[in-house]
């Protein structure tokens, strides 16, 4: 961030396209499977064949009320599908089928945690269901386009923020939330690379103190959090820079080029289309009832807002482990089963956003692949807990484990990595420390009292890291005292 | 009736045929070829037909056949038909009147064309029609105008001209048809057939090439009014592949052909018989009512005080729609496309400027106007309202009549080129058609008479899903009339 944030105030509101995980078309009965042959996953529906029709997916629905239900939102009961009318050859039918003035999901909100600890609650405006596009395809064609509708009629939902977000690391926090929650009531895989959940960003700058809002640029073409982040800066560095030489920033669409690592324009205002939206007579207005609502209601999960309550209730873990640890339905999952087991959730949840964490990080695997299964993982904590091990022995434990050397108990026994508890021993490993360093003995006698550490350390050492540090401790005073 | 006078099978009536068929006197086969026959020797003049499928209609009859022998045979199996080429039939060109779609082959079938071929029926070809459905005379077709049977320089009406005079010059025995605001019902009218239009919903729309989705319903085009309940029987239904089609129980629609109409109401609009109307026509019309009176039914004056609404507000309607549903014939997937496109934007609009006609091209634009942002609510949210008004006139009518009747259209068959080059008063030619489909509300025409040799039309409004007693108010009077028998001296 390289804008003087005291003078301006950036005003900034996404558009997330979530890929709803049916089965099927959203108006059609193909597969939504990815990545087959190209246009073998497009039926006549999907090719907009002369005289085929759509019929609405039960499925879709289902899941858009569930994520309307989840981030507390007005279930619109009666929803209306619109034609959102353009020419482009990836849209077959020449019209999208979306929803316009009656969506399915209205006016909700999503928490999200700020970098000082405080949550900010950032505004959804609506949610709305349509068809995803296929694509366009420029290859080895001789010199043609091809194209691939294999993707065309995809459900999608639309959410729609409102311009609640101040920077672009609060809209990478709401992306995230989002896209947390998709995952969590198992209405999308949230696949980014496959192009399940993508987002576009609405980004204006103003004078900070300034009542009305700056003209906005839209930035299209988003599927990764970081490139959010950059493409969100990059343009509001543009915007200031273009105000600060004098000129205005015009209301266009902006294409976020990832390779360049820039924003470009696509079309002003003035080119925008008309998209002569009208409602789709193909199609009846989505009429539910509160029943429905209801049963849908009780077929969410516990929410991640509300697990992460229970967490720090229940657990007495701080926000921030609550918050890391369910912001993945799978994680939490994980947690639990470990909290249970050993008997320690604070321990736990050090463990999983620790060690665990970042060994995932670091093999890039999702928590469902990891090396090393929940049970095993308790298992190893509970030889922390009980002073088997020391909490340094643990890591170098569950290295091993993570190289599917076996169990902790296997491994311990097998590397006599025990810990050393009795008295005698280690007062034998003291006793000689203090013989080999008679001068900095002497000194800590004297006073010199961080010359504790260093014997510590050696009797650490000498035992090969198994002493119990807190019966070390206690000796090297008592020794300090007679 | 002598040997030959029993082989005059375009005399009979799709009931009489189908008697016959069951009876063993005339094979599948033996129809089949002979309607081929006469279509070879009379459609070059005609041109109702613009693909004629002999191959395929020699093979599904000798399946009838076997059905026949076999005994699973029903009513309709082995009588041929000919389809209204808006409908999707696989492996077939289906062109809709355009040289939009003149090299497209179907890969399936309309589900209309389905359940009739389900029901045994034989496909002899596709029939001519406007383009895209859009037109009163048939004269819109790529494949140049239907001529009418009765007076060869007139039009046949439209859009389901081809249908209508493939009928009336008894070349098919019966054919389906499609009528978004009197498609069916006008062209039956100036052709001398009986045409209904099913409530909107009744008969799916999948695989009929949409024109304006909201207003669009297929229907049988048939000699009488059993004609057309046998092949209603068989067309309508609930299909989940089209979400406006109702799942709503299919009566059978020959059950109450029978029904005396002693104490009928039948409500007759001032509207329909004002200014604008042929005086012949008017009379023609009212001696059609004399006759309901001789059989008991009482005439009621009521009014649709909207009426006039309908004709703008189904010019905006209905190209509305039409502008979207017509955006997919871009070159892109199927259908014509320009030679040499340089780019994207010269291949779209070099393919639709030289692929569709001038009538398609002036509904295309005005419904991109009448949807562009603002103008969407003076022209396109105006209308529904207006729609709705006039809905509510005949709901309210129907409060008082059972049904309503009055002249299908306002004059007997216009001149080919007469109107070309006047759109208005093109468009006029289906004032009293054009409410039922704003309203989604089934029609009907019938044959009653003739103005210097030019058949005229009564048409029959009923209630929703009153199909039945559409289908006896007209038998009852087919009983006692002999309009729907008669045969154009061409093709006697």
């Amino acid at each position: 961030m390289s804008y003087d944030s005291a003078k301006w105030e950036v005003v900034i509101g996404l558009e997330i396209h979530c890929q709803l995980a049916t089965k099927s078309k959203i108006f059609s009965g193909a597969s939504t499977a990815y990545g087959a042959e190209p246009n073998t996953q497009a039926c006549a529906v999907d090719l907009a064949l002369p005289g085929v029709l759509p019929v609405f997916n039960k499925e879709a629905l289902r899941m858009a009320v569930k994520f309307g239900l989840a981030v507390d939102a007005k279930i619109g009961l009666r929803s209306v599908f619109d034609r959102k009318n353009y020419f482009y050859p990836d849209s077959p039918k020449a019209y999208q089928i979306t929803q316009m003035d009656h969506p399915i999901v209205g006016k909700g909100h999503m928490d999200i945690e700020l970098e000082n600890g405080e949550s900010k609650r950032i505004g959804i405006t609506r949610a709305h269901l349509e068809e995803d596009a296929g694509k366009s395809m420029h290859g080895s064609y001789h010199g043609m386009t091809g194209i691939d509708l294999n993707r065309a009629g995809t459900p999608l939902i639309e959410i729609v923020s409102e311009p609640d977000m101040r920077s672009a690391k609060e809209a990478v926090a709401y992306m995230r939330k989002i896209h947390s929650l998709v995952r969590y009531i198992e209405i999308s895989d949230g696949n980014m690379q496959e192009g399940s959940f993508r987002c576009d960003a609405n980004v204006s700058v103003r004078p900070r103190g300034q009542q009305e809002l700056g003209t906005r640029a839209e930035l299209k073409n988003i599927n990764s959090f970081r490139f959010v982040e950059r493409a969100i800066n990059h343009e509001i560095e543009r915007q200031i820079d273009v105000i600060e030489d004098g000129g205005r920033v015009v209301q266009e669409t902006r294409l976020y080029d990832a390779d360049k690592d820039e924003t470009r324009s696509m079309r002003s205002k003035e080119e925008a289309n008309d998209y002569r939206y009208f409602p789709d007579p193909d199609l009846l207005p989505v009429v539910i009832d509160e029943a429905y609502v209801e049963q849908v209601r009780q077929s969410l999960p516990e929410l991640p807002e509300q697990k992460k309550q229970r967490y720090m209730a229940e657990f007495e873990l701080s926000i921030y482990d609550a918050a890391v640890i369910t912001a993945s339905r799978e994680l939490a999952a994980y947690f639990e089963i470990v909290a249970a087991q050993c008997g320690d959730a604070k321990l736990s949840a050090n463990w999983v956003t620790g060690e665990l964490s970042a060994k995932l990080n670091k093999a890039e695997l999702e928590i469902t692949a990891s090396k090393v299964d929940a049970e095993a993982f308790a298992g190893l904590l509970q030889r922390i807990k009980d002073n088997t091990i020391s909490g340094k022995i643990a890591k170098e434990i569950f290295e091993a484990m993570w190289q599917g050397e076996g169990s902790a108990d296997e491994i311990i026994e097998s590397k006599g990595l025990k810990q050393i508890t009795d008295s005698s021993a280690i007062e034998a490993m003291v006793d000689e420390v203090i013989a080999n360093n008679p001068e900095q003995f002497a000194a800590l006698q004297a006073g010199q009292d961080k010359l504790m550490g260093f014997f510590v350390g050696q009797v650490m050492k000498a035992s090969g890291g198994k002493a119990n540090p807190g019966q070390v401790n206690q000796l090297m005073q008592k020794k300090l005292k007679s | 009736m002598g040997q030959d006078e029993m082989k005059m099978y375009h005399k009979k009536t799709l009931v009489e045929l189908s008697v016959l068929l069951q009876a063993g006197e005339v094979s599948s086969v033996e129809l089949t070829e002979y309607f081929l026959a006469r279509i070879n020797a009379h459609d070059k003049n005609l041109n109702s037909f613009i693909s004629v499928t002999e191959t395929q209609a020699l093979a599904a009859a000798e399946q009838a056949d076997a059905a026949i022998k076999n005994g699973t045979a029903g009513p309709l199996t082995g009588v041929p038909i000919a389809h209204k080429d808006i409908f999707c039939t696989e492996g077939v060109r289906t062109s809709c009147g355009s040289k939009m779609l003149d090299n497209f082959i179907s890969p399936y079938d309309a589900t209309v064309v389905s359940k009739l071929k389900q029901a045994g029926m034989v496909m002899l070809g596709k029939t001519n029609m406007d383009e895209f459905a859009m037109g009163s005379s048939n004269e819109t077709s790529f494949y140049g105008p239907v001529k009418n049977p009765w007076q060869s320089d007139r039009i046949p009406g439209g859009s389901s001209g081809g249908s209508a005079a493939a009928v009336a010059a008894r070349l098919a025995p019966a054919a389906t048809g499609t009528d978004t605001g009197g498609s069916i019902r006008q062209p039956a009218a100036m052709c001398g057939i009986t045409g209904i239009k099913p409530t909107y919903g009744r008969i799916s729309r999948y695989g009929m090439i949409a024109f304006a989705s909201s207003l669009d319903q297929a229907g049988p085009m048939a000699q009488s009014a059993h004609d057309c309940a046998l092949l209603l029987n068989a067309m309508a239904g609930f299909d989940d592949k089209d979400s406006t089609c109702l799942d709503k129980e299919v009566p059978d629609y020959t059950a109450e052909l029978d029904k005396p109409l002693s104490g009928l109401r039948i409500g007759l609009p001032k509207e329909y018989f004002g200014e604008g109307l042929d005086a012949e026509v008017e009379k023609v019309v009212r001696g059609a009512l004399d006759e309901y009176k001789k059989l008991g039914a009482e005439l009621i004056d009521i009014e649709l005080p909207n009426s006039g609404l309908s004709v703008p507000v189904y010019y905006v309607v209905a190209p509305a729609e039409c502008s979207a549903n017509l955006s997919r014939f871009d070159g892109v997937r199927y259908g014509y496309r320009c030679e040499n496109p340089v780019d994207l934007m010269d291949m779209y609009t070099r393919t639709r400027g030289e692929g569709f006609g001038a009538e398609v091209k002036r509904r295309i634009m005005v419904g991109t106007y009448a949807l562009s942002s603002g103008y969407y609510d003076a022209y396109y949210l105006k209308s529904q309202q207006l729609r709705h008004k006039i809905s509510e006139d005949f709901r309210e009518a129907f409060e008082k009549v059972d049904v309503i009747m009055g002249p299908t259209a306002p004059d007997t068959a216009f001149k080919i080129g007469e109107k070309s080059d006047d759109p208005i008063s093109m468009y006029l030619s289906d004032i009293y058609t054009i409410a039922v489909n704003l309203a989604g509300l089934p029609g009907m025409s019938v044959p009653a008479g003739f103005v210097e040799g030019r058949p005229v039309g009564l048409q029959i409004t009923g209630n929703y899903f009153q199909e039945s007693q559409l289908l006896n108010v007209a038998h009852q009077y087919q009983l006692n009339t002999d309009w729907h028998r008669a045969i154009p001296e061409d093709f006697l």
